[in-house]
């Protein structure tokens, strides 16, 4: 069945199986590698995207279930070309390392801040806890969303 | 060595928190991972996997997978060219031991733990090749298995392999331990149990496979060694030369992916079918199948004088290696030689054992043997520390190795050993006491250090390659065979080339990973990369130096001596300055080539006689200590962790911002495997094989972990660095648990501490802590 949806901005027709869950139609039928699979049981967040702006797990929607909705995956955070500022300050803090869980990590942070622009580090560490890192552990991470929320006029 | 003497202040790249090329391509969403790979005309694979533990293959039929639709080839182990796959150290040149390691790609007779590999099958879709796996017919009968090492090694007991269930064995004994145990202040008796514990990288195992224009069998994967691509061609039977490997960057390895994954299935798929084939293992088959850490039995006898010097460790060690050998008999030898923690033991003796089960197998992770026994020797020293009335940092700076002792195997401590400072600064680091928050709430501190080596066994003869050389417009390439697992392993190369041809960092590009293309460097193991091809980068860059500035001699008509590279041109003197464009086509004139490989050689030595302490098995040491504080509920059991300082000495940290990431992460990991990572297995069955069941820590469960970097500028890597991969993984177990003693007075001598054996040991339970 063909299921219309913006993603990224951009109106996409795509055509889905019932069956099939979101993340294997970015995947598998778009080709949208920028969404990982961690889990394929929506516990460790790497496959989050955005769902009208809400941070949900892809591999626990069905792809016909976005139809007329908007799905952001990372590439969709760009601006003019360029990072967005919270992806700058995931750079410049250290808080990549193997870099598969950044993506849901950055997409999960931001859909946050929308909601609450003022965080302390312990929110933004309740905030974080669904989305699992096996590298950083978690400092830098806190880090690089506590400096874009002070450098980018949240604080 | 000028590099010994160098200054943090003269270096311009090098030691400085530069960003990462490969943090700005993740967050771009530009690194393209293993599984994010496809060909026209792609197969899927998946895996049939035993359900038993322990069971004789009676009948196994394809014929109706075969039948089914979209499936493009079945396997058994009657289809693999040689069903045998070595799972040795790759590039060993000498025996460790009992360590002809083999296994059977596919099972033939006979299964020895759940989640062996029985058959493949590639088919068109995935959910087709899903299918086939469910319609093979196999017939099992089970049979008696063993599932601890005790019931391994009793007498009469199932045999797991026909050699018997004692897979190796260690001893160390040095000076007399009865004597000096019955002369002692105090002796401090101790059991230890560790638990079965996962990578849980984020990434699993996955990768795509091809047979390539020129015929060459080519898989892509997430692996950490690359020269596996020689254990894929004697499975496959074609010469070495005919199979390819390229390494992604990982997301995440931390040893689990050392050991073979999925290069194998994909190069006889490819091989058999002529087309692409790709291979992802579900979270639920990379949780079942993949080898994960030891469980340990450790028994530890100490006897201290009342100043607080060790005078004797008695210990026995046993450990649960599952199923097959893969590098168990090395992860028990690293064990042995740790034992005794970083401190001077003039008696010691130390027995250790790792035996066949029916369990998942167990082989290489994080810490590598190193790390069990920390848990061990770091609660005795704090049960001695207690018992005479000392402090944890003084009873540890009285302890402390001091460069010229020797460890019990006999091997002299050559560098500076510089743990009371690191005491005494991740101590301080933890700041004033927090107050308790309710009065069943208590508040403690612990300490705990490590020793961790850094580079491979040196009688393995470890060795890497790079080349690094200049393009015409002066933009510098370094190519290096090194898997970077996420620890900024390809970056750190570039620094050290940047630093010592006075490129800017952003015209430097890095090929790694791939062992037709790229100079091999080893695997991304034994906290070495840094260590051996930082060195090899370096080598290869001073030799490009020399090269390049003896064409410029002639072009500036100074002494080489007199210039200098800096800021992408050469200096001389009088202010002249040559660019590299000029100088490079001025090579290209002379003959003179822009680029060099070159090969650094770690030292190397003969195999070591451990009973009776002949000499040297590492090439050298990474010192660590840990300080925790944390809150125990002492109605539930909850342990909330309040304060983590972690300290290293670092020899010196080439790009501190991803040494304090090794640190942090590390840390936290430790943590995890203190306080809450436990594979469940009963009766061979793991219980554990989802995210849902299998816990790691999340960002609510740690505490910012601080980290402290001391550099002693004394590491045998490039600028004196020592290696820091492994190392901070080591002592949270051990500090958590000191901490849990310093506030309730409670012993909790299993991992992981959870609430429940918090509670049992507090008497608010009944039962065993």
């Amino acid at each position: 069945m063909i299921a219309r949806m913006v993603l990224n901005g951009r109106p996409r027709e795509l055509d889905v199986r019932p069956e099939q869950t979101l993340l294997e139609a970015l995947r598998d039928t778009l080709g949208i590698f920028d969404v990982k699979e961690g889990c394929g049981e929506g516990v460790c967040g790497v496959c989050t995207v955005l769902l009208d702006g809400r941070p949900v797990s892809s591999c626990l929607v069905l792809a016909p279930a976005v139809r007329g909705r908007a799905v952001t995956t990372l590439r969709g955070l760009e601006r003019d070309g360029g990072l967005h500022p919270l992806q700058e300050a995931f750079v410049r803090y250290g808080a990549v390392q193997c870099g598969f869980c950044t993506p849901g990590m950055l997409l999960t942070a931001l859909a946050f801040l929308e909601r609450e622009p003022r965080p302390d580090r312990e929110r933004i560490r309740a905030a974080l806890e669904g989305n699992l890192c096996r590298c950083t552990g978690y400092t830098k991470i806190v880090d690089a969303v506590e400096a874009y929320v002070r450098d980018n006029g949240h604080g | 060595m000028a590099d010994a003497v160098a200054t943090r202040e003269t270096l311009r790249v090098v030691g400085r928190a530069v960003s990462r090329h490969d943090a700005r391509d993740k967050v771009a969403a530009a690194t393209a991972y293993a599984a994010d790979w496809a060909l026209p005309g792609m197969l899927h694979a998946a895996v049939l996997r035993s359900p038993y533990p322990s069971a004789r293959i009676l009948k196994l039929d394809t014929a109706r997978a075969v039948a089914l639709p979209g499936v493009a080839v079945v396997l058994t182990a009657k289809d693999v060219p040689r069903n045998t796959l070595a799972t040795d150290v790759p590039g060993q040149t000498t025996t460790v031991g009992p360590l002809r390691a083999t296994l059977h790609v596919l099972a033939e007779d006979r299964v020895r733990h759940q989640g062996e590999p029985v058959a493949l099958v590639a088919a068109e879709t995935l959910e087709q090749a899903r299918a086939a796996v469910e319609a093979i017919d196999v017939e099992y009968e089970r049979t008696p298995g063993v599932f601890t090492p005790e019931a391994a090694l009793a007498p009469g007991a199932p045999r797991v392999h026909d050699t018997g269930n004692l897979l190796a064995q260690w001893r160390i004994a040095r000076g007399d331990v009865a004597t000096a145990l019955a002369r002692a202040a105090v002796v401090v008796e101790g059991e230890y149990t560790t638990q079965l514990v996962d990578a849980a990288y984020l990434e699993p195992e996955s990768g795509v496979a091809w047979i390539d224009s020129d015929g060459v069998i080519t898989i892509r994967l997430s692996t950490q060694v690359i020269e596996h691509f020689r254990d894929v061609a004697e499975v496959l039977q074609v010469p070495q030369n005919r199979v390819r490997v390229i390494g992604t960057y990982l997301g995440g390895g931390f040893g689990g992916k050392e050991d073979v994954t999925v290069e194998v299935y994909l190069g006889l798929l490819a091989l058999k079918t002529g087309r692409p084939v790709k291979m992802v293992w579900t979270r639920q088959e990379s949780l079942l199948a993949r080898a994960k850490r030891h469980p340990y039995r450790m028994r530890y006898r100490t006897g201290a004088a009342a100043t607080g010097e060790i005078v004797a460790q008695q210990i026995e060690l046993l450990g649960d290696a599952g199923a097959y050998a893969y590098l168990s008999a090395l992860v028990l030898l690293y064990s042995t030689v740790t034992a005794g923690g970083p401190y001077r033991v003039p008696n010691v003796e130390v027995q250790a054992r790792v035996a066949y089960t029916n369990n998942p197998p167990t082989s290489a992770m994080r810490g590598f043997g190193g790390m069990q026994t920390v848990f061990a020797y770091e609660s005795q020293l704090d049960r001695v520390a207690r018992a005479l009335g000392m402090d944890p940092v003084e009873i540890r700076r009285v302890n402390a190795l001091r460069r010229g002792d020797s460890l019990p195997v006999g091997q002299v401590v050559e560098t500076h050993v510089a743990l009371p400072e690191l005491c005494e600064q991740a101590w301080a680091a933890l700041g004033p006491p927090t107050p308790p928050r309710a009065p069943h709430v208590r508040v403690g501190r612990g300490l705990a250090c490590n020793l961790q080596p850094y580079g491979r066994i040196v009688w393995l003869h470890d060795w890497s390659s790079a080349w690094v050389g200049f393009e015409m417009d002066g933009s510098l390439v370094v190519r290096c065979g090194v898997p970077d697992v996420g620890g900024g392993q390809a970056s750190s190369l570039c620094q050290i080339a940047a630093e010592i041809l006075g490129v800017s960092l952003e015209r430097v590009s890095v090929h790694i990973s791939d062992s037709a293309l790229t100079p091999l460097a080893g695997t991304t193991t034994a906290s070495r990369q840094l260590y051996m091809s930082g060195n090899a980068v370096l080598k290869a860059s001073r030799e490009l130096r020399e090269q390049l500035l003896g064409v410029a001699v002639t072009m500036l008509g100074a002494d080489a001596g007199a210039l200098t590279m800096a800021d992408d041109l050469v200096r001389g003197p009088g202010g002249r300055t040559l660019a590299l464009p000029d100088l490079l086509r001025q090579c290209a004139r002379a003959g003179v080539p822009r680029g060099h490989l070159a090969v650094y050689n770690a030292p190397a030595g003969e195999p070591v006689d451990l009973a009776t302490g002949s000499g040297k098995v590492f090439p050298d040491y990474t010192y660590g200590a840990h300080a925790a504080e944390v809150e125990v509920d002492t109605e539930t059991g909850v342990v909330r962790l309040l304060r983590y300082a972690a300290a290293h000495d670092v020899g010196r940290a080439i790009n501190p911002q991803s040494v304090e990431g090794q640190i942090q992460g590390g840390a936290v990991q430790g943590l995890g495997y203190g306080l809450m990572e436990e594979v469940v297995v009963e009766d061979g069955i793991n219980l554990t094989t989802s995210f849902a069941t299998y816990l790691i820590p999340t960002a609510a469960d740690v505490p910012d972990v601080e980290p402290v970097v001391v550099e002693s500028g004394e590491g045998l890597g490039p600028f004196n660095a020592r290696g820091i991969g492994e190392p901070p993984i080591g002592p949270p177990a051990a500090a958590v648990a000191n901490a849990i003693a310093d506030a309730t007075g409670a012993r909790l001598t299993r991992l992981p501490i959870t609430a429940e054996r918090v509670a049992r040991a507090l008497g608010r339970l009944d039962g065993e802590p």
